[in-house]
């Protein structure tokens, strides 16, 4: 049962390289309600590392990974 | 104890601390005049923006010269105004690797691989710095000193032209403080 989560936004980020994933993950989500959740689609293999750490900071949660070879999706909730 | 002293005493504790202002902001000094360096100074500046930070990249020295229209003939310099502004690299597109430069083929070996590995150029990475109102301060002195005018910079949303001090008051109100 991993495919219950619902998705609000959908952000392709595939081929793009550090800082954008974060650049456009932040700039996304401040479009969004509280409780709305997206998913961002990156191939960015530095993403592992910098979306805990700007979900974190933000004050956002990441729900789930899904990682496949290259690609990864990252479930991110917004809470403020 | 005096517990009205104790109180005197916790009050202007407190008012130290709101006086310290402290911000959840990035203060930059951009010095280097590198391809490299201004790379990473925007890519922490970015990515900092995305993190909740306000950012200030305050440019001086040799960065001052990456920040020049590419053409612009400016008028009326003196003679070591002009042989800086000959000498230096004129604007973003312009810079050079800080290693392996080997007369300009290791510059243009390293722009080859950025596009084949989608990274953003420095033209690309100030223009995304703009949109997410990263502020560049220009140090004053140091155009001066090289004979750079205000109207040959780059037509920047966020810019001004500042001095130490103005830096300092931004960098004592930062979390962070980098020197690049």
């Amino acid at each position: 049962m991993s495919e219950d989560i619902k998705v609000d936004v959908e952000m392709d980020l595939k081929g793009m390289p550090c800082p954008l994933p974060v650049v456009k993950v932040s700039q996304k989500i401040k479009t969004m309600q509280i409780g709305q959740i997206m998913v961002a689609v990156t191939t960015d293999p530095g993403a592992h590392s910098d979306f805990p750490a700007w979900a974190k900071t933000s004050g956002n949660e990441i729900m789930k990974v899904d990682r496949e070879e290259s690609v990864s999706k990252f479930y991110i909730k917004k809470l403020k | 104890m005096d517990v009205n002293a104790t109180i005197q005493d916790l009050k202007k504790q407190m008012e130290d601390l709101k006086r310290t202002n402290e911000k959840n902001q990035l203060a930059m000094v951009v010095f280097s005049g590198e391809l490299d360096k201004l790379l990473a100074a925007f890519i922490i500046a970015t990515g900092a923006v995305a993190m909740g930070f306000e950012v200030v990249m305050f440019f001086t020295f040799w960065a001052t010269s990456s920040l020049r229209k590419k053409k612009f003939k400016a008028k009326g310099k003196d003679f070591f105004g002009k042989m800086f502004g000959f000498m230096l690299p004129k604007g973003p597109s312009r810079v050079k690797i800080s290693k392996m430069n080997m007369g300009g083929m290791g510059t243009a070996m390293m722009k080859k691989l950025m596009k084949k590995k989608n990274t953003q150029s420095l033209e690309q990475m100030i223009d995304l710095a703009a949109e997410l109102d990263v502020k560049i301060h220009i140090c004053e002195m140091s155009m001066d000193l090289m004979g750079f005018t205000r109207e040959e910079m780059i037509d920047y949303p966020h810019k001004d032209f500042v001095g130490v001090a103005s830096f300092l008051e931004v960098a004592g109100n930062s979390k962070i403080q980098l020197f690049i």
